[in-house]
């Protein structure tokens, strides 16, 4: 156990040498780093949302809403070509999730299954073996009711297709922010994790997610009041005043998907910030027909089934733009005018799981994370010194190099290094030790058997490979699990805990066996003090 | 030139086994009290398991006033609240019960706090948990902690004999019912990290058991004659030394963690501490005499042939 052949020795020293120029960018300043020539390796521990500020946050896409949304869909189309066909029925309802048509002897049951299977689109399964698939189940309970309801293969591609328009909108608001590096991530069939690094104001954040933003302009509806408002009509309420009431007919003239562009702005006449949009070409068309038609008539303009405004036409809109003004702040009209640039949610988004840190927090934890880690490592040096004497200093190099190589495997694996991942470091730094300690240990005890010096040594190095071996590899089996159990900080615990296992014991086997053969070599002590 | 000092005098002959009972019926009551609180009391379960939300704050310029806060939250109507002062006189932490099954619901009470207090307070930490993340959490902890004693207990079985295996789960069971025991016997919190803590205890005292047991096996091929209680004192007796080093040195790297490491990790380090204690006390206590009772295997001498 004490002879290291050429290659050996410098492996050893390759891999502390990798360790040193891996973790060096640690210990330099940004500035000092980009002076460095660029070979020189650049990548800094990534330090975890709990460290550097930040907020997570875990959604979920609520696409039970599209599902309802489309049987209305179809509620109201089947009605309309039961009607046009002449198709007549005893009653048609939505009873939960389903359509129930009721029919009798009178109605025409060959041509109401044809409309259902012209009405029925094809969905596309995302599994490849079932190639397509239709939209609409139909069961036959009784002999005078029809029960309609969406496939599962249907719900399953409205529910993907949410998540994915989700998460492109999502990225686009985020990045209308500013942030630096935010991480969107689909997580299991309808969730969504957003991770974003060093926010001054996490509430702005939420504000943007939990805002669906679907514009629409409708035309006010002057026939019905508040007491009786037509089937075609709907009462909606201000935004500003939530006890303002708008009849409005249901159908939209417009809405934000003809939308290319939206500006903050201010009114000239006024000074109030306002926002500008502009249509495409076929949304510009519609307007400028509508509003043509319409002049002197007030409408409305609805974001999220609020009005926020109700300007009567002065004049047919022809090209394409306009500007909504609604008692905005500045802020207000910043944030909308991002809204309505990145696009509608296609459902609306809960938040089921937070955790955001300020700034503040983050540095006072890397500072106490330092001042532990070098406290700790301190004590336990002192402690090793103190007990083994030049093999406790030995054993220290062997540490403090296990500590550089946990830095470096690190900064080039881009592990994140979250607060508990640090308290990983510092478990680490008191159990990297106990290699060591079985060693020295056995050593002692083959000294006292009576053994030679060298005997002991390589006797002690040998009879401790197997229990280290046997007690690490436990240690990282609980490390793996934990993993597994994920969520974000503890997640960090879990790698440098696993990362310090491997480092710590191929220190113990390769640096400290290596300096204390070399010693003994050197000076062929008759007795060592350990 | 260095003169080591010796901690722990290096030929000692204790005799762990012969006051083994008086252990392992301290251990039973204690394993009976801390099922007893728990079935009656409980865990404290934070946010991470029971839902809800933590904001903790900072009051930018003097100290902070928890008497005034409270005032100021219960007017805010957010249901139960709890407040405390986070380690430092500036700092306070705020824990809003989760008072609704909707998802989402919680937003509504951190814009109605964080109204309340920007004017002179700085948000540091925000944390919201919702029923349904809670719900899972909870199953994951659960199977994290048996899926760990399960692979645990393969593997030693795969290294040692099936002896060693129920030993070491023992052990193990020992020191997470204490642990948990512990928790709800003080009613300390009891979150996600502290199973992140618990799956490292099950390392930690896994490793100190293996050690002793390793050397167990060692003594088992050398002395085929010993008596076996005779034989497993000797073996504690020559791990005993390393047993109390690592001990210590990880107690001290942990304990300059818990002082200096900040609030927020502080429940975290305090079970590990914890862990570590009992984990070398089980696996000299409970761990080996278990081993006794199980009458472990004598003749090694096929295996020993098959290895060499």
């Amino acid at each position: 156990m004490l002879y290291f052949s050429k290659f050996k020795v410098l492996s050893i020293i390759f891999v502390c040498l990798f360790g040193l120029f891996f973790s060096l960018p640690n210990f330099l300043s940004n500035s000092q780093l980009n002076k460095l020539p660029s070979f020189f390796p650049s990548k800094q521990v990534n330090l975890g949302l709990d460290l550097r500020g930040g907020s997570h946050l875990l959604i979920e896409v609520e696409s039970s809403v599209l599902v309802g949304e489309r049987l209305d869909d179809l509620y109201n189309d089947l009605r309309s070509e039961f009607r046009s066909n002449n198709i007549t029925i005893k009653n048609i309802d939505i009873i939960k999730d389903e359509i129930v048509i009721e029919v009798d002897n009178n109605t025409n049951i060959s041509g109401l299954i044809n409309i259902i299977n012209e009405l029925s689109q094809d969905v596309t399964s995302q599994f490849a073996t079932i190639k397509t698939q239709e939209e609409i189940a139909v069961s036959n309970i009784e002999d005078n009711k029809f029960k309609l309801k969406l496939s599962d293969v249907a719900i399953e591609s409205l529910r993907k297709r949410a998540v994915d328009q989700s998460i492109e909108i999502l990225r686009r608001r985020i990045d209308e922010l500013g942030t630096k590096e935010p991480t969107i991530q689909r997580q299991g069939k309808n969730r969504i994790i957003i991770q974003v690094p060093g926010l001054d104001d996490p509430n702005r954040l939420k504000e943007l997610l939990g805002t669906t933003a679907k514009l629409t302009f409708h035309l006010m509806d002057p026939r019905s009041n508040i007491d009786n408002v037509s089937r075609s009509s709907i009462i909606l309420y201000s935004r500003d005043n939530k006890d303002l009431p708008y009849i409005v007919e249901k159908r939209s003239i417009i809405s934000g998907e003809n939308l290319i562009d939206a500006q903050p702005g201010f009114d000239p006449q006024t000074n109030q910030p306002i926002v500008n949009f502009r249509f495409d070409s076929q949304g510009a068309r519609k307007f400028g027909k509508v509003t043509s038609d319409n002049v002197g008539k007030p409408f409305a303009i609805v974001l999220d089934n609020e009005v926020i405004s109700a300007p009567i036409i002065n004049e047919p809109i022809l090209g394409g733009s306009g500007m909504i003004s609604g008692g905005f702040s500045v802020y207000e009209a910043n944030d909308l005018a991002i809204l309505l640039r990145s696009g509608a949610l296609p459902a609306p988004l809960i938040i089921l799981e937070e955790r955001t840190v300020g700034p503040g927090l983050g540095a006072d934890s890397v500072k106490a994370g330092q001042i532990a880690s070098i406290l700790g490592l301190f004590i336990v040096m002192i402690y090793m010194f103190i007990s083994y004497g030049r093999f406790g200093i030995y054993s220290n190099i062997s540490l403090i190099i296990n500590l550089i190589l946990i830095l470096a495997i690190l900064s080039t694996l881009q592990a994140t290094l979250t607060l508990p991942g640090i308290a990983g470091i510092i478990l680490t730094i008191g159990m990297a030790v106990d290699a060591n300690v079985l060693i020295f240990e056995r050593i002692r005890e083959e000294l006292a058997n009576g053994k030679s010096v060298i005997n002991s040594i390589d006797n002690g190095y040998k009879r401790a490979l197997t229990t280290i071996l046997d007690a690490n590899i436990t240690t990282f089996i609980a490390a793996i699990i934990l993993f597994q159990l994920g969520s974000g900080p503890i997640k960090g615990f879990s790698v440098t805990l696993a990362i310090g296992i491997v480092t710590s014991v191929f220190t113990a086997f390769t640096l400290t066996r290596f300096i204390v053969a070399r010693w003994i070599r050197k000076s062929n002590p008759k007795i060592i003090n350990i | 030139m260095l003169k080591p000092v010796k901690f722990i005098k290096f030929d000692t002959h204790i005799n762990f086994l012969s006051n083994a009972a008086i252990f392992v019926i301290i251990s039973i009551l204690l394993i009976i009290l801390s099922l007893g609180t728990l079935f009656y009391k409980g865990l404290n379960f934070g946010i991470d398991f029971n839902g809800g939300t933590i904001i903790e704050v900072q009051k930018i310029i003097g100290n902070a006033d928890v008497s005034e806060m409270r005032d100021r939250l219960s007017n805010l109507d957010i249901g139960n609240t709890q407040l405390q002062e986070f380690g430092k006189e500036t700092d306070l932490l705020i824990r809003v019960e989760q008072n609704s099954d909707e998802e989402g619901s919680q937003q509504v009470v951190i814009n109605k706090i964080t109204e309340a207090i920007q004017s002179d307070y700085e948000v540091r930490r925000i944390e919201v948990v919702g029923p349904k993340v809670s719900g899972e959490l909870v199953q994951k902890g659960i199977t994290a902690v048996i899926a760990s004693i399960m692979c645990v207990l393969l593997y030693i079985w795969f290294r040692f004999e099936w002896q060693f295996g129920i030993g070491a789960v023992v052990a193990l069971m020992h020191d997470i019912i204490i642990t948990i025991g512990m928790f709800s016997i003080f009613q300390l919190e009891f979150n996600l990290s502290i199973i992140a803590a618990l799956l490292t205890i099950v390392g930690y005292s896994l490793n100190d058991t293996v050690v002793i047991y390793d050397r167990i096996r060692e003594e088992l091929r050398k002395y085929k004659k010993m008596p076996l209680t005779e034989l497993i004192n000797q073996a504690l007796n020559l791990t005993l030394s390393r047993t109390l080093m690592t001990s210590i040195t990880t107690l001290l790297a942990l304990l300059s963690l818990y002082i200096f490491g900040g609030e927020v990790i502080k429940g975290f380090t305090f079970a590990m501490i914890w862990g570590v204690l009992i984990g070398t006390y089980s696996s000299i206590f409970i761990a080996a005499p278990v081993l006794i009772k199980l009458k472990v295997k004598r003749d090694w001498s096929k295996q020993e042939r098959q290895e060499q």
